[in-house]
């Protein structure tokens, strides 16, 4: 049991972190709570500050609104704290949609869906290209494109506010991730995880390998969500220097010979 | 922002909505209105509700009630109807309809008062009656039982009421909730004139110049016959005017050219600042002729109390016997101490309440003596008594009054005063009534068309049943009462009785039978067509007196309210248009209509749940010498005359009032009731299984009819003549009295009232019999020397003068708290807040203030707040910017909402001749929930 | 064989880069229309002292602190099946209508400005949520339809102005005579689209099936006379001539000779 804990320990926590703040998002709707108000586009924290989403704020930027000052500030500090500190952390670690995307994941693999893979056109980088198509569609239309079809927003707006038909948008991604694409939407369609893996490249926490104690297993490849972020295992130490990573930790959850850890940024520049 | 206001707010406003999401259309109306084939039956009805008696036409389909139109013959409203009546078709389809008998019982199915509502068969619910209606006879003789009757009985259903409780029982202790509602009135008429109800009719809007509004918002609660006044105001713009009293802005001012906010309980010295100012500086605007051949002057005793119980009654706390005390003395006040100088009495003085047993009591004075007594009232004395907007600058108020003196002593101008609920629920009701008489006879303006002090009535039959029916403790139908031995001698010989079965001690009014309840002197009471617990005022009392004291208490409703929630035994009762019925309106329009439909599940009416009931009873049990509390001798038994009279001991009450020979004259089928259902005459297609757990088949001869025809009896020749049964089903209505078939608009006017006529005293005769040999005296009091005054077809100017309430604001409870109704609601709300649109017209009921007074408190638009008085506490939210507008230190609540429970706040004080209950006044704070 | 293989690879690589582009302006195409069309819905109701729409949809963030705060669960975030740009906040005042709350806490919270206080404050006063009067809101104007208003009918109804706020101002009762009974006035509901907010109490009390009395979104619900006539009877209204922005020039017949030339049509055959 213990074991299992451990083996997971990483997971256990990231889904403490996605459903507390959706908890604490729903008990501000439901008791007026005022801890995270409002919803992950912006939250007011405890009445006195707003966190604001970047990458919402960069789109009303190109759709030609002058967004206040508390919400830029907002957008800011959420901003550096990923780009300075956490990387591509959101997505594994804050964004409800994960949840629903690693379902699909566990699913595929319990059903050996794997094993059968369609040749699709779609690659990686093509969350880049909805990334700009959306700013120019923003910058077009005068309206945050992206938000206004967001399935990400639609899933914890509808888990805070109400879902309607929400919930058919979210289908159609568990779908397309189950059956279509392994790791469809969150690695190669969702421009926020663009977004990030742009804003990302020098944050400091991140993962390292320990070439020495790497037996080639490849395990943490078969269980990275970006695996093409792990191209230095087995081959040499150092950081995980792909912003594309997620910094879920499930690789060094898997590694059984303390290949991987997490480190700070500082520790790595020690190290070499 | 709070949180905590945050939260609040959310959670009541997430529960409101909840409710409203759940209320839903009746599926059977929704699928009848989609339904638009023909093949409907539109037949001619009235509206359910209030006492202006719309007609209105109903259409059947498939047993069911599709639509209703206003009725375009009915004279009353032409076709229209306010928006209560435009749902009439929608009242009696609410989800939640009772559907059979449920009684409190144990686990074992037995009664018991702690028990849970359980289904249970007719016959049970007859035998729990009887039962407990026999150990309370046999405990307490004919006053342990009480009913608590109804303005909105049809005329048959309160008759087979009191034929039963008066006649069967011997019992008086039957009362309606009209007593709440038009007691002052009555007694202001029954004082005035001798006899009941309006002198004129409604055709008095059409033909005057002026309107005056005296407590009473027509716009909302008899909004067709203010879309009368509207019109006529509209007909004439600059000639007519229109003044509305009133003790807060309300939506009858929007018409009015004079606006008068006045304190409350200070109508008393406006009516007689009115009657000074006539007297004194306008003596040419006297009609002396009418006053010297028709009028005399009479006035009564002050020291009357206020109706409400002596202070250390042990279930009256601290707090509450500060008000009480004054039923027994009272300080007077530097204003009483003005008012009552004519008694010799100043203010401080303490004045011991002597005659609170006989407040009604007066006596015949010289004009001199009521010249006298008005005297203090200048406008100097009344505007700043009586001003009742302290934003309000005094002159401007003054002028205000004095242009409401130049509209009454107008010689050219017709006058027509309405009031309602503002003057008959007041501490000096049956005064204030009589006051609007005295200056209208002063001037001359009575009785005339166009002229006249009119009161309104606000149910439906309060006119019909309880008052010419005779439903209240003291009366007897046709104007007559218990206590006259020629009275109960006509009664006796109309319904067949042994001389001497009817009971001559007056029974206990409603307000006194919530107070036998407490007492455990009553221990059998039964509601009829009203909501007792949630419209009688300090309700904390009486329904811990109903669920804690050792009593049974039934309740016939259609729908479950705050009644049925305290009762022993619910009944499901038809309603309005499952049965034959008759409702009188307030200018003594008598309308009848025929059952419509089946009644929804095993409801069934009034009148079968009485007759039924009497099936059990047999007079042997009854009739013996039976003890009465007050009456020394009791009743005699009267077994050997009614054995002489051809009855057995083992005759019953059914075979005696109901079921005899002259009942079963009026057969069925009858050319009237040709196509039209009626079930307690033949049964219906529901084979309800009845009193004796068989199928019910009917009475087989034609009850209603039968109820009516003896009914009518009591008022021919008397000046309360109807027509009889089948010229009603052919006409919209008729003004009683009906002489030759002819209808009667102006009373006592003998141009249009053939009794004036043939009283043979000129223009006018004040018939009316009541009261008519008086004592005389003096302002003091009777001298004796002087002998008796006999005033045959006059009537009287009183002279009354202004007494503060019990209570007013002091520095614990500094608002006065007036409470009412809204247009979209009736009465407790067990109809219209079943019908989708007028719950959410207005879903709950607010707390109307002054923004400075809510400022005070801290309190915003919308918040919620407590409203407490020394009896009770009512959290609702705060409306600044409403429909009504209270000047600063009056607040005004509905009662409709029976979450807002308000009468658990109210004061049950009441009039001491009238027993009416002043809902008008209390004192409260507020404070933020 | 090895130029091949370059021709080949080349040509694989300008496929991919069309394929790419096509997929991605057909997805452009797509995701723009619905843009498009998202924004053209121009009946939905926002909160007091929105921006007006285009700005408000540049403007909203959509994180619903609104939504939160309003105390009556009046305003709502749209979900995918409305006809409302998703996740923008919105009421219906059939279902809940706006309180007005005197203190507006639905205004200040919100982080964009997407809702102005600024909308809020009367002339001259200082831009604090404090300074807001609700009064000032603007979120639409009602309409009756004079058909289905049962006052219009005789009935006597005016719940819409009693449940009004603003009571005599926003709307206010026309006497007139009936003539069909001659002896009932009808007490019609007027509404003054300058004072009504469009907080749609009146919507939400209105008895009739379909309410009677709507709130429509002000540009929808008003129309708009020229500036070209001015009311002689109204003294500031040439007022709305500072504003004027219309062209003056009447389009019509361009060449007079052409016309003048042409008149052998004047002749019948």
């Amino acid at each position: 049991m213990t074991n299992v804990i451990i083996k997971n320990r990483f997971l256990i926590l990231r889904r403490i972190s996605q459903l507390g703040i959706l908890f604490l998002f729903v008990g501000a709707n439901l008791f007026a709570w005022n801890v995270l108000v409002g919803d992950l586009s912006t939250a007011h924290v405890f009445d006195a500050f707003y966190l604001t989403d970047p990458h919402a704020i960069l789109q009303m930027l190109f759709a030609g609104f002058i967004v206040g000052t508390d919400a830029l500030i907002g957008g800011l500090i959420i901003l550096l704290f990923y780009a300075l500190f956490a990387g591509r952390a959101f997505c594994s670690w804050v964004c409800p949609m994960n949840m629903v995307t690693d379902s699909a994941l566990w699913l595929r693999k319990k059903w050996r869906l794997n094993e059968i893979q369609f040749n699709t056109p779609i690659k990686r980088n093509i969350r880049y290209w909805v990334l700009i198509l959306g700013l120019i569609l923003s910058l077009i239309s005068g309206v945050a494109a992206f938000e206004f079809v967001s399935p990400v927003s639609m899933l914890h707006r509808g888990i805070i506010f109400g879902m309607g038909f929400g919930w058919a948008a979210i289908a159609v991604i568990f779908l397309f991730d189950l059956l279509v694409l392994k790791n469809g939407w969150c690695g190669h369609v969702c421009p926020i995880g663009a977004f990030y893996s742009f804003t990302g490249k020098f944050h400091w926490i991140k993962v390292q390998h320990t070439v020495e104690n790497c037996t080639d297993c490849l395990d943490c490849i078969k269980a990275c969500p970006e695996p093409q972020v792990l191209r230095i295992i087995g081959k040499e130490s150092g950081a995980i220097s792909n912003s594309e990573c997620t910094n879920c930790g499930r690789c060094i959850e898997v590694c059984n010979d303390h290949a991987l850890k997490f480190i700070k940024k500082e520790k790595i520049q020690e190290e070499k | 922002m709070s949180t905590t206001r945050r939260e609040f707010l959310k959670n009541s406003a997430a529960a409101s909505v909840a409710t409203a999401v759940g209320m839903s259309l009746p599926m059977g109306v929704q699928a009848a209105m989609n339904d638009a084939e023909s093949g409907w039956r539109w037949d001619k009805s009235v509206c359910r509700f209030c006492g202006t008696g719309c007609g209105i036409m109903v259409a059947t389909k498939d047993d069911k009630i599709v639509a209703v139109k206003g009725d375009p013959a009915a004279p009353v409203n032409r076709g229209l109807n306010c928006i209560k009546g435009y749902f009439n078709a929608k009242i009696m389809y609410g989800e939640d309809r009772l559907q059979q008998p449920l009684l409190r019982v144990d686990e074992t199915g037995n009664f018991n008062k702690n028990g849970k509502f359980k289904p249970v068969s007719w016959k049970r619910a007859f035998d729990e009656m009887e039962k407990h209606i026999k150990s309370s006879l046999q405990e307490k003789g004919p006053t342990g039982i009480g009913v608590f009757g109804s303005g909105q009985y049809t005329v048959q259903e309160g008759y087979a009421a009191v034929k039963l409780m008066k006649a069967g029982f011997r019992s008086n202790n039957i009362d309606p909730n009209a007593r709440h509602c038009m007691a002052s009135a009555v007694a202001g008429f029954i004082q005035t004139f001798g006899i009941d109800e309006p002198a004129g009719c409604y055709d008095d809007i059409e033909l005057t110049d002026t309107v005056v509004t005296w407590g009473a918002n027509m716009s909302e609660m008899h909004p067709i016959l203010w879309a009368r006044v509207s019109d006529r105001k509209l007909s004439a713009p600059d000639k007519v005017k229109v003044v509305n009293l009133t003790t807060f802005t309300n939506r009858t001012s929007d018409l009015a050219d004079v606006e008068i906010v006045f304190k409350p309980q200070t109508d008393l010295a406006l009516w007689n600042y009115l009657a000074r100012e006539i007297v004194y500086n306008h003596p040419e605007s006297v009609d002396q002729e009418f006053i010297d051949k028709h009028i005399i002057f009479a006035t009564g005793p002050v020291d009357t109390g206020y109706g409400m119980r002596k202070a250390g009654h042990p279930k009256y706390d601290a707090k509450e016997s500060v008000i009480n005390e004054k039923q027994s003395s009272k300080i007077l006040s530097d204003a009483e101490g003005v008012t009552l100088g004519y008694l010799g009495h100043k203010a401080g003085d303490t004045l011991e309440m002597k005659n609170a047993a006989s407040a009604g009591k007066h006596w015949k004075i010289e004009f001199e003596e009521f010249k006298k007594a008005l005297a203090p009232y200048t406008l100097e004395f009344v505007a700043e008594l009586s001003k009742g907007d302290a934003n309000e600058d005094i002159e401007a108020y003054k002028e205000k009054l004095v242009a409401l003196k130049d509209l009454y002593v107008d010689q050219q101008r017709k006058v027509v005063s309405f009031w309602t609920m503002g003057m008959n629920q007041h501490t000096r009701g049956t005064w204030v009534n009589e006051q609007a008489y005295m200056v209208h006879f002063l001037l001359g303006k009575q009785a005339k068309p166009g002229n006249g002090a009119f009161s309104l009535t606000g149910q439906p039959s309060a006119c019909g049943t309880a008052r010419e029916v005779g439903t209240f403790a003291h009366r007897l139908p046709s104007d007559m009462v218990v206590a006259n031995p020629k009275h109960r001698a006509v009664s006796e010989k109309i319904w067949k009785l042994p001389k001497d079965t009817l009971n001559p001690k007056v029974g206990t009014h409603f307000m006194k039978l919530m107070r036998d309840l407490e007492d455990g002197n009553v221990k059998f009471a039964w509601v009829h067509v009203n909501n007792p617990w949630q419209n009688t005022a300090n309700a904390n009392h009486w329904i811990k007196a109903a669920r804690q004291m050792d009593n049974f208490i039934v309740c016939s409703d259609g729908y479950p309210g705050i009644s049925a929630k305290v009762s022993d035994l619910i009944l499901p009762t038809a309603m309005i248009y499952e049965k034959w019925g008759a409702y009188g309106n307030a200018e003594r329009r008598t309308q009848h209509w025929k059952q419509q439909v089946t009644p929804v599940g095993g409801a069934m009416s009034d009148t079968w749940q009485i007759v039924e009931l009497s099936k059990r009873f047999k007079i042997g049990e009854l009739w013996g010498a039976q003890p009465i509390p007050g009456l020394e001798a009791g009743l005699p038994d009267v077994m050997a005359e009614a054995e002489a009279m051809g009855y057995t001991k083992d005759t019953t009450l059914f075979e005696l009032l109901y079921a005899n020979k002259e009942a079963k004259s009026y057969s069925w089928p009858d050319p009237i009731g040709e196509g039209f259902n009626n079930t307690e005459v033949e049964g219906d297609k529901r084979t309800i299984l009845g009193e004796d757990d068989k199928p019910w088949e009917g009475y087989g001869f034609f009850i209603q009819k039968y109820l009516w025809e003896e009914y009518r009896k009591f008022g021919e020749g008397k000046a309360h003549d109807y027509a009889d049964f089948d010229t009603y089903h052919k006409v919209r209505g008729l003004k009683w009295p009906v002489v030759d078939g002819k209808e009667t608009q102006w009373r006592f006017n003998a141009k249009y009232d053939p009794y004036a006529r043939k009283a043979d005293t000129g223009e006018f005769a004040f018939y009316g019999g009541a009261f008519k040999n008086l004592p005389q005296g003096d302002l003091a009091g009777v001298q004796a020397d002087k002998g008796k005054y006999d005033l045959k077809n006059k009537a009287k100017i009183f002279f009354r003068p202004y007494m503060d309430p019990p209570e007013m604001p002091d520095k614990d409870y500094p608002l006065w708290l007036c409470t009412g109704r809204v247009l979209e609601h009736w009465h407790s709300g067990t109809m219209t807040m079943r019908v989708p649109e007028l719950y959410r017209a207005v879903p709950e009921a607010l707390v109307y203030l002054h923004p400075q007074d809510a400022e005070k408190q801290g309190l915003q638009q919308g918040d919620l707040v407590w409203v407490e008085s020394r009896r009770g506490k009512v959290k609702a939210h705060i409306d600044t910017r409403g429909r009504n507008r209270p000047p600063v230190g009056l607040i005004y609540v509905p009662w409709f909402d029976e979450k807002v429970f308000i009468n658990k706040v109210c004061l049950d004080a009441t009039c001491p001749i009238s027993k009416q209950t002043d809902f008008k006044k209390a004192a409260v704070k507020i404070y933020k929930a | 064989m090895q130029k091949q293989t370059k021709n080949t690879s080349r040509r694989e690589a300008i496929l991919k880069v069309f394929q790419g582009a096509g997929i991605l302006s057909l997805g452009g195409l797509v995701w723009g229309a619905y843009l498009n069309k998202a924004k053209a819905s121009k009946l939905v109701l926002r909160p007091p002292a929105a921006l007006k729409e285009d700005d408000f949809l540049k403007a909203c963030i959509k994180c619903g602190a609104c939504v939160q705060a309003c105390p009556y669960e009046t305003l709502r975030l749209a979900q995918p099946q409305e006809e409302i740009p998703v996740g923008t906040p919105f009421f219906n005042p059939r279902l809940v209508p706006c309180h007005m709350c005197v203190d507006v806490p639905c205004v200040p919270v919100c982080p964009t400005n997407a809702l102005d206080i600024q909308k809020l404050i009367p002339i001259g006063e200082l831009n604090t949520p404090k300074n807001m009067d609700v009064n000032q809101m603007d979120v639409g104007v009602a309409v009756i339809d004079e058909k289905s208003c049962i006052a219009y009918w005789g009935i006597q109804c005016d719940a819409c102005y009693r449940a009004c706020p603003l009571i005599n101002e926003a709307i206010s009762l026309e006497f007139e005579r009936n003539e069909r009974t001659g002896k009932h006035a009808f007490l019609k509901p007027i509404i003054n689209p300058d004072t009504c907010t469009g907080c749609g109490k009146c919507e939400h009390a209105c008895v009739t099936e379909k309410a009677a009395i709507f709130v429509l979104p002000r540009e929808v619900a008003e129309g708009k006379a020229g500036n070209f006539y001015i009311k002689g009877w109204e003294k500031n209204d040439e007022d709305r001539l500072k504003t004027d922005k219309s062209e003056s020039t009447i389009k019509g017949r361009t060449n007079d000779e052409d016309y003048l030339n042409d008149w052998e049509d004047l002749i019948d055959d």
